[in-house]
């Protein structure tokens, strides 16, 4: 039989260009009890702790638990692509509240918890911070619990400081100031370094929104060209070109941004508090003991850093173990595990645990009072608040990056707040 | 194939009557021609046609936010948004093209270097082969981590190297200008080596004869390789350019591990297939992704058509 070319042709690239749309389904195997229950986690600090702990659950319950690790992005587009499946393969799921709570609760992928928070006394849901509490809240109903909480911080190089004579910078201004005279002191080393990517660097620019007395939205519509979002995009993306690394790319994340740091190579670097193991372990960073912490310098409208949960877990709403999901992330999230977590230094979503000594023991001082400030006049959100997230970054960080390279921030925060107002009506 | 039976020879014993056959094994042998081809059509159904069927379907639809969610079909106007979308789509075709057409080039060029270089044996050649096709066996994302790294305009080792010739430091992968062709220079580092693979194949299975011929004929060096070897391994060639050609324009794993989302905060590397990525899983916007891939799905075709379709004018000729 001869097959016509058309056809040998369209076979071939089909298989040849077909690499992406395929995904697999999860076939629906009826559960029984002894069924293992599958958690996934992001890699991360709070992981690694609670990996080790899980033998622990398995002997207390008798569950068997399988898990799987990846990386930020990869679990993210796990998340799309099985859940958009309908798979019941993931029963306890970590999640970013703030990246893609929405679009799941919006999508049904988590399961409603409401009546399972509220079971245990012990337990204590209370306890739990409010703003972590509200990002994981959809609708009304509880569809996750907090386990990583961020603030952004000031780290800086105590031993530069000292050489330059420059004291801890209290405002926003006073930090541009040092950063100037300790470049012009160093040539080799940065003032100032910060995320800049158009996209990875919009959660820690809001800080800075927040500080000159700006947001992303007011009430419900797009405000990313008022006077205090221009000033505060040229002051960060001037801060960067003025006195960043000199051949500063337009694509850190915070694992660039936090290696030019921990290199040696920059004076001040704002940050979230929860990654401050990697400039604070001898392994990771060569300035380890010459780190300090401060809290964000305030702008005009004060130090407003951001407050919020990171990271939390909830149950596949399509999960054939409900309960037992249910179980591993009360255990997961109790007061002993949440202190355990802390202690390995991740800030967690407790009132009690910030509230004990031993909650912050492990903590540089510094860095624990520069918490303990934020944590009082934080805001609750880093990135704009709706459901397509991915999209909304990278139209109000394009501003940043203009502002980065030279170009003109305040016509790039126009063309923002036009595309950004046209991208809200159509956001539902 | 046709089966006969042997005439019995008288010397042989009458042989046992052939047993009536079962109803399945009848039916099995008259459609044995299907029957075994059967694994490859399911898979192929399964894995091939029904996705790329999906695909067509979703990207007349306004499908969004999750392929399961209800979507509307709104026939061709995905099609329309993306074609007169000059900003990110055409860009976009137009890197593609650009980015498989220069590493084509360059890593079939360097390829039959290489491949010439290994053709005859020689001292230590084991080593040199081995050598030369260790980018082969790295995983592209790892790859492209360690030449971030090696590339970092600040702390990288490029900028180190270029120093101590007295070169100003380059911003490599971060530069608007440099980076897409920072990442054809990754590109070609890694798979030239498979190139240089295909057409070693090639030569080593050459008959001797023209080469000796054109040698007694005077021909030089240059002329053998140019009017024998070259004509000879034309075939070869083209199979090298096609199957790196489809790989060269699906390039994905390279640009997303050194630039990340949306290639970069000026989509400097924005490929189709990163931007079709891009859509779907930053965007969820389902719809619009399945356009540009059926787009891109139909560029692919349309360059094999161009191909192939030489290939076999070739052959007529």
């Amino acid at each position: 039989m001869k097959v016509p070319s058309f056809i040998k042709v369209a076979a071939v690239a089909a298989v040849a260009s077909l690499g992406l749309a395929a995904c697999g389904s999860g076939g629906s195997g009826a559960s029984d009890s002894s069924a293992p229950l599958r958690v996934t986690l992001a890699n991360h600090v709070w992981t690694e702790q609670i990996k080790a702990a899980i033998p622990e659950f398995e002997k207390q319950t008798g569950i068997k638990v399988e898990l799987t690790q990846l990386g930020e992005d990869q679990l993210s587009d796990q998340y799309n692509v099985k859940l958009n499946a309908g798979t019941d393969e993931i029963d306890v799921m970590m999640y970013r509240p703030l990246q893609e709570g929405k679009l799941f609760a919006k999508n049904g992928y988590l399961a409603d918890l409401t009546g399972n928070v509220k079971q245990d006394s012990s337990w204590d849901w209370s306890d739990f911070q409010a703003g972590p509490v509200k990002a994981t809240t959809a609708d009304g109903k509880v569809v996750g619990v907090p386990i990583i909480t961020e603030r952004e911080v000031l780290y800086y190089r105590k031993d530069i400081l000292q050489s330059a004579g420059v004291a801890v910078p209290k405002t926003m201004d006073e930090l541009k100031a040092a950063a100037a005279k300790i470049k012009a002191a160093n040539p080799d080393t940065a003032g100032f370094v910060a995320r800049t990517g158009k996209s990875t660097a919009v959660t820690q620019f809001s800080s800075f929104l927040y500080s000159y007395g700006g947001d992303f939205t007011q009430d419900g519509k797009a405000s990313v060209n008022t006077d205090a979002a221009k000033k505060a995009y040229a002051f960060y993306g001037g801060l960067i070109k003025e006195n960043g690394p000199a051949n500063v790319s337009t694509d850190m994340s915070w694992p660039e941004a936090m290696a030019i740091f921990t290199q040696g190579k920059a004076a001040f670097y704002t940050e979230a508090d929860s990654l401050y193991k990697n400039a604070t372990d001898p392994a990771k960073s060569k300035v380890a003991d010459k780190v300090g912490f401060a809290p964000l310098p305030a702008g005009p409208a004060g130090s407003k850093p951001y407050n919020i949960p990171s990271w939390a877990l909830g149950v596949n709403d399509a999960s054939k173990q409900k309960d037992n999901a249910w179980k591993f992330v009360q255990w997961a999230t109790s007061k002993e595990r949440t202190l355990a977590a802390q202690k390995a230094g991740v800030p967690g979503a407790r009132t009690s645990v910030w509230a004990s000594p031993e909650g912050t023991s492990t903590y540089p001082k510094d860095l624990a009072e520069a918490i303990a400030v934020s944590a009082q006049n934080g805001v609750g959100h880093d990135r704009p608040e709706v459901i397509t997230v991915g999209k909304a970054r990278e139209i109000v960080g394009a501003p940043i990056v203009s502002a980065i390279t030279g170009a003109d921030s305040g016509k790039a925060a126009d063309d923002a707040q036009t595309a950004f107002s046209t991208f809200l009506g159509t956001d539902k | 194939m046709t089966s006969t039976t042997l005439e019995p020879t008288s010397a042989q014993a009458a042989p046992p009557r052939p047993k009536p056959t079962s109803a399945f094994s009848a039916w099995a042998n008259r459609h044995r021609k299907w029957l075994f081809a059967a694994p490859a059509m399911i898979f192929v159904a399964v894995l091939i046609i029904f996705p790329l069927v999906w695909t067509a379907w979703l990207s007349l639809t306004d499908s969004h936010g999750s392929v399961r969610a209800a979507a509307k079909f709104i026939g061709l106007q995905n099609y329309a948004t993306v074609l007169t979308d000059t900003t990110r789509f055409w860009p976009a075709v137009g890197r593609t093209v650009l980015f498989t057409g220069v590493v084509l080039v360059f890593e079939v060029v360097f390829g039959m270097c290489i491949a010439l270089l290994l053709w005859r044996p020689f001292k230590g050649e084991r080593w040199v082969r081995v050598a030369v096709l260790l980018p082969l066996v790295a995983t592209p994302v790892a790859v492209g981590m360690m030449w971030r790294l090696i590339f970092d305009p600040n702390i990288g080792f490029a900028n180190q190297v270029i120093g101590w010739f007295g070169i100003p430091p380059q911003p490599w992968l971060a530069g608007q200008e440099t980076a897409l062709w920072t990442t054809m220079f990754i590109d070609v580092w890694q798979w030239t080596p498979m190139v240089a693979l295909i057409l070693l194949a090639g030569l080593t299975s050459l008959s001797e004869e023209p080469q000796e011929a054109a040698k007694i004929d005077g021909a030089s060096t240059w002329q053998r390789f140019w009017f024998v070897t070259l004509p000879l391994m034309m075939p070869t060639v083209i199979v090298a350019i096609l199957l790196r050609g489809i790989d060269a324009l699906k390039t994905f794993d390279i640009l997303y591990a050194t630039k990340g989302k949306g290639g970069g905060s000026f989509n400097e590397v924005e490929t189709l297939n990163v931007y079709a990525y891009g859509l779907s899983f930053d965007y969820n916007q389902y719809g619009v992704s399945s356009t540009v891939l059926i787009l891109f799905f139909l560029l692919i075709i349309g360059v094999m058509w161009a191909l192939t379709g030489r290939r076999n004018k070739k052959k007529e000729a």
